[in-house]
Order: structure tokens, then sequence, then C-alpha cells
């Protein structure tokens, strides 16, 4: 088992994601110590993808703007391996089934198990496609994150009792990106779900506000922050960390104090 | 051929898409697996293709051509004779009236050389259906002449500027557009790809192209054809070619690829020749990518060939040596398109002319008791233009 609970002990885990290598590995690493200093408590690393198709235009730039900027796979993994170093957080790496597959998920794993990741995040690998990647993953202490979507429906017990780390709900319908307000019925999601497993369960897609991430966080056991981290970097470049800090310090502030 | 329940065809294949889609596709699936057999559902899909998108389609001696190249008979099999000129028609009618059968009200697409989008507007306006068509911002101004068919027959053309903004962003977003928006609308893929039920269904209705080849040229010649060619994008012509005749080993099958400026460029877009084994677009199959698994920016002059993956079965028939992928470049495909009008009043789509050039290579290797089938998938007006063009002529339409 991983370290991933750790994130969620005792309190709601605040959940950033950053697009590894936009605009320069430099800065990511820059960002990354500034997230985990203003209260981030697990760090989704993305790996960039030349099409990944379930993100929106934000961070498919991001992902652009970062293979544009020479980021490879290769690079991306020792860079991890640096940044545990002064990282004591849990991470995993979000990127897409291509990406580990091509550079070989054998070698993939090995390099993210040297780099003590706790979790790996495929989007285009659904349940029924998940044990040429979930074997090599647990060989090697790491979790493949399951995720829930809204139209999960009858499969949420299929996936939760399997599930490891924590669950990624998908919080509405579409791909990543900010959204002005989000209607699904994540209580319900997070109840069907308890009824077969006690795992956390994190909420994604779409949240951009503290009142949005506090809402998420309140029906279940986190919030995960994509597309509106990643916006400020699109501005702010290599200047940034200033900007992502003051972010992510109200951000986690909001779901750290977010009640049941 | 048949494909194990999750849809892999040897290793190829499978469903590598978002959670979001799981249910839409295993509903799909369902649904087909319920009409396929249904006799109302095939009685309509029959009268569709007869008496509305003309099948079926004729098989024509090219005796001028064979006689020219000295070698073996070919014999042309006229998709480009179907309603909206290309065979795409027969999947696209066959995919509207399962969705219909389904309870959708819309149905979105991909397309790049337009001939897919042009079809499934077409059903959209018979079936009174809502159409979006997702097309590559390159392709627009490749096939302008399809753009204005699909907006007159009532479809939103949405023009798509990410990645290489031709056919595989296109796909992608079409897939983005699907995972926000499922109750109403159904996906109408254009090729034997993406995620399983897809490749299958598709082939499915593709198929007729080879049951019709294979009953035309028994009452013609009493025997089976000696090779089957058809151009290979994604591979929906080539496999609804080939797939009567898989089981008969001595009918050899050939897909052609498209090489644009050579296998040994990076400009080309010959997945079988140049790609390897990845995931994307939600199957396991060969793609053109980098080192990294980075999807290639892949070229063609043809947009329908302009595609870096092929479809899960022909990698799999290409595993399993049962069919040949050969690539064939622009300028080999443009003399084709040249050849085929000159020699038989025939003009070819380009992504044909691929498989033209071929014939003309292969035929001249066999004698006169051997007969090659050639599949026209669609009709060459749309390519005038860009064929002129690359030969130094600028015309407008």
């Amino acid at each position: 088992m991983s370290r991933i609970h750790e994130a969620f002990e005792n309190k709601k885990a605040f959940i950033p994601f950053i697009t590894c290598g936009d605009p320069d590995l430099e800065t990511t690493r820059k960002i990354v110590l500034a997230m985990v200093e203003n209260g981030a408590d697990l760090i989704e690393l993305g790996i960039p993808f030349s099409d990944p198709t379930a993100e929106g235009p934000v961070i498919q730039e991001a992902d652009n703007r970062a293979l544009k900027a020479g980021a490879t796979t290769e690079t991306i993994l020792a860079f991890a391996k640096e940044l545990r170093k002064e990282v004591s957080v849990p991470m995993v790496f979000m990127t897409y089934a291509n990406v580990v597959y091509s550079y070989g998920a054998e070698r993939f794993l090995t390099a993210a198990e040297e780099a003590e990741i706790d979790g790996l995040i495929l989007p285009d690998v659904p349940y029924e496609e998940k044990e040429e990647f979930d074997s090599l993953c647990a060989a090697h202490g790491i979790d493949l994150i399951s995720m829930i979507a809204p139209t999960s429906k009858e499969r949420i017990t299929m996936i939760a009792k399997e599930a490891k780390g924590f669950i990624y709900i998908v919080s509405s319908l579409g791909v990543t990106g900010v959204r002005s307000e989000i209607n699904t019925d994540i209580v319900s999601l997070v109840s069907l779900i308890r009824e077969v497993s006690d795992i956390p369960c994190a909420v994604g897609f779409g949240i951009s506000s503290p009142k949005q991430a506090a809402k998420m966080a309140s029906v279940s056991d986190g919030a995960i922050v994509g597309s509106a981290i990643v916006r400020i970097i699109a501005e702010k470049g290599k200047d940034s960390v200033p900007y992502v800090s003051e972010f992510v310090k109200a951000m986690s502030e909001a779901v750290h104090s977010s009640q049941i | 051929m048949s494909t194990n329940p999750r849809g892999r065809f040897g290793i190829h294949g499978g469903q590598y898409i978002p959670e979001t889609l799981m249910n839409a596709v295993i509903e799909l699936e369902a649904a087909y697996d319920h009409y396929k057999n249904d006799k109302q559902f095939n009685a309509e899909l029959t009268e569709l293709f007869n008496n509305y998108a003309g099948r079926p389609s004729r098989l024509y001696y090219a005796k001028r051509m064979s006689e020219d190249l000295g070698g073996a008979n070919i014999w042309l099999k006229r998709e480009d004779l179907n309603h909206t000129g290309a065979h795409k028609i027969n999947n696209v009618l066959g995919q509207a009236l399962l969705a219909k059968k389904m309870g959708k009200t819309r149905l979105i697409a991909e397309t790049g050389a337009g001939q897919h989008g042009v079809a499934t507007a077409t059903a959209a306006a018979l079936f009174d259906m809502e159409c979006v068509v997702f097309m590559g911002a390159e392709d627009i101004e490749r096939q302008a002449l399809n753009v204005y068919k699909m907006k007159l027959l009532g479809a939103d053309v949405v023009s798509v500027n990410t990645g290489t903004a031709t056919l595989k962003d296109a796909v992608s977003e079409a897939m983005r557009e699907w995972t926000s928006r499922i109750d109403d609308t159904h996906y109408c893929l254009g090729s034997v790809m993406g995620p399983h039920p897809f490749p299958t269904i598709v082939r499915d209705f593709q198929a007729v192209i080879s049951k019709e080849i294979k009953e035309q040229f028994i009452e013609i010649k009493g025997k089976l054809p000696d090779a089957v060619i058809a151009c290979v994008g994604g591979g929906s012509n080539a496999i609804g070619s080939f797939y009567h005749f898989i089981n008969d080993p001595f009918v050899k099958l050939i897909g052609c690829e498209a090489a644009g400026r050579g296998i040994d460029t990076f400009e080309t877009a010959a997945t079988i020749n140049t790609g390897r084994l990845g995931i994307f677009h939600g199957m396991k199959s060969y793609f053109c990518q980098d080192e990294q698994g980075q999807i290639a920016p892949v070229y063609s002059i043809s947009a329908g060939l302009d595609y870096p993956g092929i479809g899960p079965e022909h990698a799999y028939l290409h595993d399993i040596k049962r069919a040949q992928y050969v690539a064939i470049t622009d300028e080999e495909a443009v003399q084709a398109f040249e050849y085929l009008s000159r020699m038989e009043g025939i003009i070819p789509a380009i992504e044909s002319a691929h498989a033209v050039a071929y014939a003309m290579k292969y035929a001249k290797e066999l004698d006169s008791s051997k007969d090659i089938v050639v599949t026209i998938s669609g009709r060459g007006d749309k390519d005038c233009v860009s064929v002129a063009r690359y030969r130094g002529q600028e015309i407008s339409e």
C-alpha cells in the first residue's frame, strides 16, 4: 500500500494538478514546493501527451507548451526522483495510456517507484482495461487510481470494490476545465461507494473557486483542482510561483475548513 | 473474424476510454447485439441500402486499363457510385438507424476528407436528427466543397484547431463532445476504429462490399478473384472489401496506406509500415508515434488517409499475415488518379487512387488468367482542386 491515505488522515485533502515542464521543469519544481508549503496534501503531476482526449483546452495547451519546451517522459521521471528529495507529501502521476505503454509499463513503473511516486491516474484506462496496468503497478507499490463519473451508475460498486489509493470522482460530464457550476449529486455517488468501501473519495473537474472547493470537499474527502492552476501558469509563466501560492493557499484553507 | 467479448482482435482493440463514456459504449453494444439479428431492422437497412444509397454497387471490368497494363484483369468495385459518392454511406445508414432505434436525436461525427461528414449529415437530414461534424481546420481548407454540402444538408461544421488540425484532432474533439453530451447523442464514428464496439459495428455495415463482390464475381466468372485491393486510413472500406474473403486463403488481401512524401520521411501516414504498437483513440493498435509515445503529426495529400492509426482488425490481419499492407506515395496516387480518369473515364477519390496505384504495379506481375478487384471507395470530384494544385495549377471551384 502507498502513503496516499496519509493525505486524507483527519482532514479533507486539497489536491492540486500541474503539467510537468510547463513552462519548464525548474518552474514546475518551484511551484510544487510552493503548493506544498501552502497546504497541498497530495500532488498530481501531469506527464504531457500530444493528444489528451479527456482534457479541455487549458490543459491541452499546457501539454503542448511542455512538449514544445522539450519535456519528455524520461526527463520527467528523472525530475520526479529529484523532486522527491524535497517533497514528502504523496505524489501521483497523471498521464495517458500510450505514454506509459509506449515507454514500457515495467520500465515506467520501475522509474516511478524509484521516485517514490504513490499513484498513477490514466483517464483512458477504465475498469475493463485496468488489469494490464494494475498488476504491474501493484508490484511496484503504486496505486492505479480508479475514476467514477456521473454516468457510472451500476458500475460504481464494481469499481469501488477494487479501487486503491483514492477514488477520483469526476464532478460532471465533459472534459477538464473550469465550470461555473457543478450539478451532479456527489452525495449519492459517495454513499454508493461507501456501501462497499471506505476508500477516500476526492472530487475533480471544473473546480476553480474556494467556495466550490469547500462545497465539493464537504460532501467527499477532498477536492482536485487542475485547470484553474494551469490557467495561472499559462498567463504568468516562469513568474507564476507567487500567484499559484496565493491561489493554493486560499483553496487549501477552504478545503481544510470544510465540514460535512 | 469474430471478436472476443471485449472487442479484441488478437491483442488489438479494447475499450481505452474515459469512465464517463463506458456506459454509452456498453449501451451501444447491447443495442447493436439486439438489432443486428432483428428482421425488421435488417429489412429497413436493406431498403435504405438499395433504394436510397443505390446498392448493390457495380463490379465493373476495367477492360482498357487491363489491356494497357498487360497483366491481370482488373475489376473495379464502384462504391463511388453510391449516394453521397463514397462507401461511407453504408456505415452511416446503419449507425443512424441504430441510433434512431436507441432513441437518440443527435448525431456527431468526425470527418477528414469530408465524405463521412457529408454522409452523416445526409443521414441526419433523412432521419430528422440534429447533426454536428468536427473537421480539422486544415481539412476544411482542403475540402471546401464538402463543407458547403454538410451545411446545405443542415449540419453544423465545427472547425478543430488543436494539434495538427486534421482527422486525428477531429476524432479527439468528437470524443470530447460525446463525453459532455451522451443522453441524446450518438457518436457516428466513421471508420473501423475507436473503442469496442465501433470496429465491429462499422465493419459489419461495410461488409456488404465484400458480400457483393463475392456474389458478383462468382456470377460473372464462376470463381473467386485472386486479389482484393483497397486503400486504408482507419480502414473501413478495406475491411468491408476484405471481410467475406478472410476465410478464403487463396484470395490475397492488400491494403494501401498513404506514404505521403515517402515512408523514409516524416511526412507520411503509413501506420503499418512506419508505426508501432500503442493505445490511442480507444484502441490498442499500431500508431505513428515518436519514441516517447507522442502521436506523430502525419501527412498525406489525401485528407481521408491522413490518420496516425489503423483499425484493430487490420492490425490483427497484419500480425497473422492474412492481409498485406503496402505504402503508396502522393506522387503514385496522383498518377493513378490521372491514369484512371483518362483510361476508364472514372475520376476516383484520391484515397481510392492509392489502391489503383498499387493495382497498376501488381497487375503487371500477374498474367491474364488472374483477376484483381480494386475498391473505388469514392469519387474524385472533391479532389480536383488539390490535385490541380499538386500539379502547379490553381483552379477555383
